[in-house]
């Protein structure tokens, strides 16, 4: 790398986005704003029942209806799939997976199970149509319960001969964890239950593909996040060559997760497209999608804390039931492995073990959910700190304190083998108190107490460590992950002097054409407005492993540095050569090349790159253009941190709870754009109250989903939350040039463990130590009697 | 069944299948595809519109029942390259993320500050009780309706 002295000019600081005029207007295009003429609609025909054979299916009352082309079963399309539906993650060598076929055969395994397609002219008649559609089901039993899931009762895969997908355990020593126990002066146990949660995106799936009949080829517009990860996965799923496949992302409105996956309906899309040589596309509905698309969190917790006379944690120990789901989606049995280095949270813990059992259920599978298994981890141990500190009578903050891992340990080796790169935990911690003002809010919480206000406050305290930066490849190679975790960027600057950016990025809302534009104008001294930002086409951008896992800036923003750095490089070599000086003498000045000690020398930006687009005179050997690439693997996860207080007033009479303030520290390392970082901890704290207050996607005994409609499912509105308090502290990442951490899912990660401990501080004098998530009035209600003498 | 309405002050006449909701007709047949769909029960104010200056959740009513009516959509709201005052301010607060909800709630905040101009946090968080974001948190929503509400009108006019 070389030492470029530019000063930093437009990182750091609040850019307006880019991305915003377009969406603004409603000139951006979403792939249901797409059309083709010729374009056939397709409608699914899902499941009405949890689990059953399929004894028939009867196509022809929908083939006879106006504007219908074609109908087909899972069996008629027996021989248009060259694979099942991918998982990508097999965690364990015997770890079971159930054929997925992007239609059911034989059996239907959930509510909401594809059992047929139908084409039509246009989407009304084809949802006429796949009503008309007959379907006799023999009906079997549903399995629903994880802990009767795990017993192999009554099986969801005959074929597999139980339920039990995979046990994985971390235990680097198990004796040392006996020990501990043994000898603590305090021990708790927790169990935890993470409901089902639909995630919501405000655009439901879609997908469109067409076909290039004479050529062979098919571009496949989608409503996803990963479009590199999506054309080598429909390429081998539905036996068309990578080289005929074009993915392209168009705007996409929000993914959290859900649109990081390979699903039946674009395999089908595809694989229909292909057949009827026309264009095919489908688009969700939203009370559709409650079921299919997938579902995040599910799971049971078990957690023990062992503590010493001081209350310093000595060791914790994790048992996990997950839920799969009826299926293995694309990531599916990795995300409880993602929490599982993550169950000691900021604290320095020397013991540590861990198991989790994941097992099959007749329902929508389960997959990665913004924060997928962090969430979880942190919600276990932020809940269990709590509890310990209400069995030593000690304040939240103070246990907290006395068992954070100092910030002279960093880089710290995690007892589950990680290395955190960089923290100061009690700084973050101390700022989150001076913000809420914690002193006057525990003084307002007692003399509530004192007067038996029906409506008490609870403070809720979460200490948070997330692991992002997806992933050093050696690492998800040890983790049996079957792809890499590197990112690509090309910086490429034009003959004019404006520069291209590629990026293997996708985002969906993250800003990624600002912030990339900011990194790479930064150190080229130019403005951003100059800088084009290319992603989301995998012919623009070939190479990529796109967005999830806050994983973007300190991956693929990195490999934009990294790029920007090498054609510097190459201008400073081309600049020297025709200033006549040596190259160590050029320095890069606010977008002038200059020949140090004498300013006149020089040359802008913009007229090497024409230097190099013409090559009429470029240094002996070197090749034309002013263009570079990187592929970054990062040597190390990041690892960002803070603390949130969640203060929670509860109305003991009524059940009901109300957020009344929340204040948000986070510390993200360097932050590019301080105003998209905001918004990021803005949009996850909401979804992590939500968890903790309204969110659930409930099953009744049958199996059948209840909460299907955003009428029943409820995803909060600006009336259920208030304003929040945040602010930052910054503990640069020595993981990557740049010191940047990333921060999509913080917020999420932290607030629903916020949220719980104020709840339960709320209520301690009454005596309830736990409620289940979501906290409705009803469970509240019904903990406060429960507890009642 | 015949419907003639005017959106964004062009007059369309067209043929519809009666079940046609409005958001459909302004989609697909007349082509303005910024207003959204986000739900199948009228939950989440994606496909809000103006009609006659107040806003509706376009997938409520039927093309038919919107004969003879005025409607504006996002389309319609910037005057040129001049962005509306709500939309400056959503830019300004960063009030949008992947921006799929934003159309719905540009006209939701456009005709809530047409009925009250100087709304405070509260009558803005009830007025959008309606109209569901899954990104942003609302926090820069809120933000940037107050901010919007503050512009002169001589500059929010012009
Ligand atoms: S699409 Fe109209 S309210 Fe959701
Ligand atoms: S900005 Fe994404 S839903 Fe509101």
């Amino acid at each position: 790398m070389t030492a470029v002295e530019v000063p930093p000019r437009v990182v750091g600081t609040r850019l307006r986005r880019r991305e915003d005029p377009a969406l603004l207007t409603g000139e951006a295009r979403f792939v249901a704003d797409l059309t083709v003429p010729g374009t056939l609609h397709a409608a699914i025909v899902r499941s009405p029942v949890a689990h059953a054979r399929i004894r028939s299916v009867d196509l022809a009352p929908a083939l006879a209806l106006p504007g219908v082309v074609a109908a087909y079963t899972g069996e008629d399309l027996q021989g248009d799939w060259a694979a099942t539906l991918p998982c990508a993650w097999p965690v364990t060598a015997d770890m079971k997976s159930p054929a997925h076929r992007p239609l059911a055969v034989g059996t239907v395994n959930y509510v909401g199970d594809a059992v047929a397609v139908v084409l039509a002219e246009s989407e009304y008649a084809a949802h006429d149509a796949a009503e008309a559609v007959v379907v006799d089901y023999d009906p079997l039993a549903a399995v629903l319960d994880l802990e009767d899931a795990a017993s192999d009762r009554v099986l969801v895969h005959e074929d597999l001969g139980t339920n039990v997908s995979y046990t994985w355990e971390l235990s680097p020593d198990p004796d040392a964890v006996e020990r501990a126990f043994a000898e603590a002066a305090h021990t708790v146990s927790g169990r935890y239950v993470q409901q089902r949660l639909l995630p919501s995106a405000m655009e439901p799936r879609g997908v469109l593909v067409v076909p290039h009949p004479f050529g062979g080829d098919f571009t496949v517009y989608s409503a996803t996040q990963i479009p590199h990860i999506l054309r080598v996965m429909l390429a081998v799923t539905v036996g068309v060559p990578e080289t005929s496949l074009r993915v392209v992302a168009p705007s996409v409105g929000g993914g959290f997760g859900s649109k990081l996956n390979v699903y039946a309906e674009e395999a089908l899309a595809l694989a229909l497209a292909r057949k009827t040589r026309k264009p095919v596309r489908w688009i969700e509905e939203r009370s559709e999608q409650a079921v299919s698309t997938i579902h995040g969190r599910g799971q049971i917790q078990h957690i023990d804390l062992a503590a010493d006379a001081g209350g310093r944690i000595t060791a914790v120990r994790v048992r996990l039931l997950a839920d799969m789901g009826a299926y293995l989606q694309l990531v599916t049995p990795g995300v409880p492995l993602l929490g599982a280095f993550l169950y000691t949270g900021v604290y320095d813990v020397g013991a540590y073990s861990f198991s989790c059992t994941s097992v099959f259920t007749t329902k929508t599978p389960t997959d990665a959910y913004r924060g997928a298994g962090r969430p979880e981890a942190t919600y276990a141990i932020e809940r269990a700190i709590d509890a310990l500190a209400r069995e030593m009578d000690l304040d939240p903050a103070e246990i907290r304190r006395r068992n954070f891992i100092p910030a002279d340990r960093f880089p710290y080796d995690s007892v589950a083998g990680l290395v955190f790169d960089s923290g100061n935990y009690v700084a973050a911690l101390d700022r989150c108190l001076e913000i809420a003002g914690y002193e006057e809010l525990r003084a307002d919480q007692a003399r509530r107490r004192e007067e038996g206000d029906p409506r008490q406050i609870g403070l809720g305290l979460s200490s948070y460590v997330e692991m992002c930066g997806l992933a050093p490849s050696r690492v998800l190679a040890s983790l049996n992950y079957s792809a890499g975790g590197w990112e690509a960027a090309t910086v490429r600057v034009l003959p004019t002097g404006k520069v291209q950016v590629v990026t293997g990025t996708s985002p969906h809302g993250q800003g990624h054409e600002t912030s990339w534009s900011m990194i790479a104008a930064d150190r080229l001294g130019i403005s951003p407005g100059d800088v084009e930002v290319l992603h989301s086409d995998t012919a623009v951008a070939p190479y990529g492993m796109d967005t999830y896992g806050s994983r973007s800036l300190a991956v693929g923003g990195t490999a934009v540095y990294l790029a920007t750095e090498r054609v510097i490089d190459k201008a400073r070599r081309i600049a020297a050569h025709q200033l006549e000086a040596a190259e160590e003498d050029v320095r890069l000045v606010a977008g002038q090349f200059q020949v140090q000690g004498s300013p006149d020398r020089a040359m802008p930006l913009a007229a090497v790159a024409f230097e190099a687009f013409t090559a009429h005179n470029l240094p002996e050997g070197m090749e034309p253009n002013l263009e570079a690439s990187s592929h970054f693997d990062p040597p190390n996860f990041t690892f960002p941190f803070g603390t949130h207080l969640a203060v929670v007033e509860v109305d003991t009479e009524t059940g009901a709870a109300r957020l009344l303030r929340y204040v948000a520290v986070d510390d993200c390392g360097n932050q590019i754009n301080p105003l998209i970082v905001e918004g990021q901890v803005h949009g996850g704290i909401v979804q992590g109250a939500a968890q903790a207050l309204w969110e659930e996607a409930s099953y009744d005994d049958d199996g059948n989903l209840v909460s299907t409609t955003l009428a029943d499912y409820l995803v909060p509105s600006a009336a259920e939350v208030p304003t929040f308090e945040t602010d930052s502290t910054v503990t640069p990442s020595p993981t990557n040039p740049m010191g940047v951490k990333g921060v999509g899912e913080a917020g999420t990660i932290a607030a629903a463990p916020a949220v719980m401990n104020a709840i339960v501080d709320a209520l301690s004098t009454h005596g309830v130590s736990d409620i289940d998530m979501p906290a409705s009035p009803q469970r509240i209600c019904r903990a406060i009697q429960e507890v009642r003498p | 069944m015949k419907v003639s309405v005017r959106v964004n002050g062009v007059g369309h006449e067209h043929e519809v299948e009666p079940r046609t909701l409005l958001v459909h007709y302004l989609r697909d047949v007349v082509g303005l595809t910024g207003t959204n769909i986000g739900c199948d029960t009228s939950s989440c104010g994606a496909c809000t519109v103006l009609i006659g200056g107040e806003s509706v959740k376009s997938c409520t009513v039927l093309a038919v029942q919107a004969d003879g009516a005025d409607i504006t959509t996002i389309e319609g709201l910037a005057d040129g390259d001049r962005l509306h005052p709500v939309q400056e301010a959503f830019r300004e607060h960063h009030a949008l993320q992947c921006g799929y909800c934003t159309p719905g709630m540009v006209m939701a905040a456009v005709s809530l500050l047409a009925e009250n101009p100087d709304p405070t946090e509260a009558e803005v968080r009830e007025g959008l009780e309606g109209n569901l974001c899954r990104c942003t948190g609302y926090h820069n929503i809120v933000k940037a309706i107050l901010a919007a509400a503050r512009v002169p009108a001589e500059s929010a006019a012009s």
